[in-house]
């Protein structure tokens, strides 16, 4: 009897507890991207837009509609990092609930692919939330709009994947977390093009910018919207990003098979 | 994957091990046990802390491999047929393992799902398992506030929801007060009555004495004793215990005056133990000495004389 649903009900478990939190958990994902979204979309925007280089540096388009888009982007990564740090740590040493469900016919494994299901699921509810909103701009108003969810999801799955491997490995969350939030989460954020074009930075900043997720995901998102996504930058990023995600499951998968196999 | 056990088998042990090990790295933990458990009875693993009791039940509950060994539960291997085992096994964990932000009813829909049930089913299931633990009153409220007995209720209630005919239960009234042991074990010997096989662990020898037809007395991941509570105390100890208690700090150096009396002595920190088939008698031997404890107090013999027996030691420290 192969159990194909069994990562479903690790799924769902995540889903019965998100029912309790999802108002204010929705809220709090709408409103850092809106702070950004007007703060610096508005208030910077009428600068940038007034400013000499405008119609060049940003190949001729708005402030707001350059930073937008990479707002849906951004916010699948903020929110599914959390997702994927304090949650997957709870699982294994607090709750333990993952060893609550391996005493069932669940598998280490379907627990590790349900968390990585619901994980994409989190990615996706925020990232339409954000879309949602974009909705209402005339800037941002297109069926790109579809596609940057998407890519969205990508680009949370590959913060998710590699950092439910870390979380997953951790004896305790020690100073980690917090490291990892500020010495990689942030730095990306500000640095990884959403704010402003990569090439904006010393020439030896740039190649670092390339590498991250976010930058692979925003550019996806960016042209998505903005309708100049093409064939070839953007089979690279997808690429990019799906590299970085099945790599982080394979890790986490394993590391939750010997965990919880011992 | 059909049933491994035939209809015929009804008497084959539900658990059956040889030589069962398990090691982590250097440290063994369960060093080669035999264990049978049959159909309907209660069985208990009796140990101190670090006894290998939990590594035995997480083999047996089919979620740790064994090192070597062999193993069949439910006449079946572990090591091919884990997941259909677990299907049909109850495991109440130490360590509740509830979700803790969820109700008391979402967390046994929840574990019903694991089992692969309708959500119908799991309601219907779970309505009448809050009402068998009697936390009927909580279904809606989190399980965060509950107490330490009504989380331990709702773990032995999720791991009824798939109907085991195998029950484990890894310490199960430990850290629970004295009032709620006595329900823990209320519930449990219901669950004996309707025949549901149980299997726990336990480090509290009146749990073993309440609850369990037939014991193995472990110790450093070794059985040492095996038999019925009863049986036990009879072939290890005395019928009765005289317990003497000098003034703090001076029981060993008192024990000398009582040599002698009853068939063996044995020295604790705090007391001074005379095994003996009538306790009173010693006692007035004692008295004849003009030996004159604090206190003296006679009492039946228990498992925890015959875990001091078996391995010099006692069961809680």
């Amino acid at each position: 009897m192969g159990l194909p649903r069994a990562p479903l009900r690790v799924w769902e478990s995540n889903l019965a507890y998100y029912k309790h939190v999802w108002r204010s958990n929705l809220i709090g994902s709408f409103v850092q991207p809106m702070l950004y979204m007007l703060g610096m979309g508005v208030g910077v925007g009428a600068l940038v837009d007034r400013g000499p280089g405008a119609s060049t540096v940003l190949d001729g388009v708005d402030y707001f509609a350059f930073l937008a888009p990479a707002l849906i982007a951004t916010t699948a990564m903020t929110i599914v990092t959390q997702e994927a740090l304090w949650p997957v740590m709870d699982g294994f040493m607090w709750s333990r609930r993952f060893e609550a469900m391996t005493a069932t016919p669940v598998t280490p494994s379907e627990v590790a692919l349900g968390t990585a299901l619901w994980l994409g699921t989190r990615a996706f509810v925020c990232a339409t939330g954000v879309a949602v909103v974009l909705l209402f701009f005339d800037d941002t108003r297109t069926w790109g709009l579809a596609v940057a969810v998407a890519a969205a999801v990508l680009t949370g799955m590959a913060f998710a994947m590699p950092i439910m491997a870390f979380s997953s490995s951790r004896e305790s969350p020690d100073q980690s977390f917090a490291a990892l939030q500020r010495f990689a989460i942030i730095p990306m954020f500000l640095f990884a093009g959403a704010f402003y074009p990569v090439e904006q930075l010393p020439g030896w900043l740039q190649p670092v910018a390339y590498v991250t997720p976010l930058w692979h995901g925003i550019e996806l998102c960016r042209d998505a919207v903005l309708g100049r996504l093409e064939l070839g930058p953007a089979a690279l990023n997808v690429a990019a990003l799906t590299a970085f995600t099945v790599v982080g499951y394979a890790f986490a998968r394993r590391t939750f098979a010997t965990r919880l196999g011992r | 994957m059909g049933s491994p056990r035939g209809e015929d088998q009804r008497d084959e042990p539900l658990v059956l091990a040889h030589g069962l090990t398990k090691r982590f790295g250097e440290f063994t933990a369960v060093d080669g046990i035999d264990v049978e458990v049959r159909r309907g009875e209660a069985f208990g693993f009796l140990g101190p802390n670090g006894a290998g009791k939990s590594s035995t039940m997480r083999m047996i509950g089919c979620t740790s491999p064994a090192t070597s060994g062999t193993l069949r539960v439910l006449g079946a291997d572990p090591r091919t047929q884990g997941r259909w085992i677990r299907a049909r096994l109850g495991v109440v964990p130490q360590s509740d393992q509830l979700d803790a932000d969820l109700t008391v009813e979402e967390n046994l829909i929840i574990y019903g799902r694991y089992f692969d049930l309708s959500r119908a089913e799991c309601k219907r299931r779970a309505a009448e398992l809050i009402e068998f633990v009697q936390l009927t009153e909580r279904a809606r409220s989190m399980v965060e506030p509950l107490s330490g007995g009504m989380q331990r209720r709702l773990t032995i209630a999720r791991s009824l929801i798939n109907e085991p005919e195998l029950l484990l239960l890894d310490e199960p009234t430990t850290g629970l007060d004295p009032q709620a042991r006595h329900v823990v074990w209320d519930r449990l010997y219901r669950l004996k009555q309707q025949g549901v096989t149980l299997v726990l662990t336990t480090h509290y020898m009146d749990e073993a004495e309440q609850l369990c037809d037939r014991l193995v007395v472990m110790d450093k991941g070794r059985i040492v004793a095996e038999g019925s509570p009863r049986q036990l105390i009879e072939q290890h100890s005395t019928r009765e215990v005289l317990e003497l208690r000098f003034a703090a700090g001076t029981n060993e150096e008192r024990a000398p005056s009582v040599e002698g009396i009853g068939d063996r002595i044995e020295v604790l920190r705090d007391r001074v133990l005379i095994y003996a088939a009538d306790g009173e008698k010693a006692l007035g031997m004692v008295h004849d000495r003009a030996v004159y404890p604090e206190s003296a107090l006679v009492r039946r013999s228990s498992l925890e004389d015959v875990f001091l027996r078996l391995t010099g030691r006692t069961l809680v420290d």
